[in-house]
């Protein structure tokens, strides 16, 4: 078990081109699939649990790990999730600042742009679909509402995470439907 | 080392990891970089813009997250290995500890306490969060009609199909990579060539002596 977080995360982090939201369709697919580790329900939560913490937004693999074989298999997802990203950053760095000019390098960087953009949609997607799906218009008012703030002003977007919590929260207890 | 050398100060490992620590305890939700270019640029000076943007290029293109690839990038320049680790450890540390504390707490009172209803909340509040900064990087990469294609084919075979994410990399990104190919002479690279339209490109696209 172990060794197979250690082997899906891994093979997430390779994929994982433009950053976390990208991998989010596939790893939701692995851990809730034919052999679920954890319900789709709880990958939503844990998502959501995510984006409270600082930093890089993807440290809530570790929860992953943790619901299917405790501290152990929260650092091997760890480990499996930033490891092999980390060591090919590593040995790419100084080939890449040796290929300053080269056109290619524009080309590639120019060509995945899209694909990037094209893959933080489909994570979106994937997590409106495990979160807010089946809640009403709420989720769906409190999201645009986020778009439209950070369209307009520079907000924390810490402030606007927790405050999505307060507005469900509050709705929940005002017996909100 | 020699490279660059010239334009790298030599910073101790402890403060590497102090100021990615304090990154790591500070920056939320996507907008790492930002911070990311306030600490390293503006405060320490350990890098200058260009050699900043080219280190996230580089992260976007790689595998893996931004903060944590810029974090190599930048603590490698600084320091080799070591400086590569210690500022990867410190963008890591301070959310991995709260995630946990947050996922043990409700892993093991959720029946106790209600968490689902604030999760929702939150969790809807990211997907804004998300598309907002989906459409700030769309901004300087989604140029033209060839791009959008690129966009929604990627989108559709991921979000819609249901495809591997492995099959659709292995297939729309080299497509993608090989439509901006360089023009013409690779060995002549011309400024113009990086940041050209992609129109010129089409009509170039015939003459290609590759």
């Amino acid at each position: 078990m172990l060794l197979q977080i250690l082997g899906l995360f891994s093979l997430l982090s390779m994929l994982a081109i433009g950053g976390g939201a990208a991998v989010l369709p596939e790893m939701k697919a692995f851990t809730v699939g034919p052999a679920p580790w954890i319900t789709a329900e709880q990958f939503g939560q844990i998502y959501s649990l995510g984006q409270l913490a600082p930093g890089p937004n993807m440290l809530m693999v570790s929860v992953i790990g943790y619901h299917v074989s405790g501290m152990a298999g929260a650092a091997l997802a760890m480990i499996g999730f930033f490891a092999p990203a980390g060591l090919l950053t590593f040995f790419a760095g100084r080939a890449w600042d040796r290929l300053r000019d080269d056109p290619r390098r524009a080309a590639l960087a120019r060509g995945l742009g899209p694909v990037t953009i094209g893959l933080m949609l489909a994570g979106a997607m994937s997590i409106e679909r495990t979160v807010m799906q089946g809640h009403g218009l709420l989720p769906y008012a409190i999201s645009l509402a986020v778009l439209a703030i950070l369209g307009r002003a520079r907000v924390n977007p810490f402030f606007l995470i927790v405050g999505g919590g307060v507005v469900t929260l509050v709705a929940k207890l005002a017996g909100v439907p | 080392m020699s490279e660059d050398g010239s334009g790298t100060p030599r910073v101790g490992l402890g403060r590497i990891f102090r100021a990615f620590l304090l990154l790591g305890a500070t920056s939320f939700g996507g907008g790492v970089v930002a911070y990311l270019r306030e600490a390293l640029v503006v405060r320490e000076k350990w890098l200058d813009d260009e050699t900043f943007i080219q280190g996230l290029e580089l992260s976007q293109i790689l595998p893996g997250l931004n903060a944590t690839n810029m974090s190599v990038y930048v603590g490698e320049r600084l320091r080799g290995a070591a400086g590569a680790f210690v500022a990867c450890l410190g963008m890591m540390l301070p959310g991995t500890i709260v995630v946990m504390a947050l996922g043990i707490l409700v892993a093991e009172h959720s029946k106790g306490w209600d968490f689902s209803t604030v999760l929702l909340g939150v969790g809807s509040a990211a997907v804004g969060l998300l598309l907002h900064t989906t459409w700030r990087l769309a901004q300087p990469v989604v140029c033209d009609a060839f791009d959008v294609g690129i966009v929604l084919a990627t989108f559709a075979a991921v979000a819609v199909l249901h495809l591997p994410l492995l099959a659709v990399l292995s297939t729309v990104a080299p497509f993608a990579v090989w439509w901006y190919r360089p023009v013409g002479n690779a060995a002549r690279p011309e400024g113009a060539v990086t940041e050209e339209p992609a129109g010129r490109h089409d009509s170039a696209r015939d003459v290609d002596g590759r």
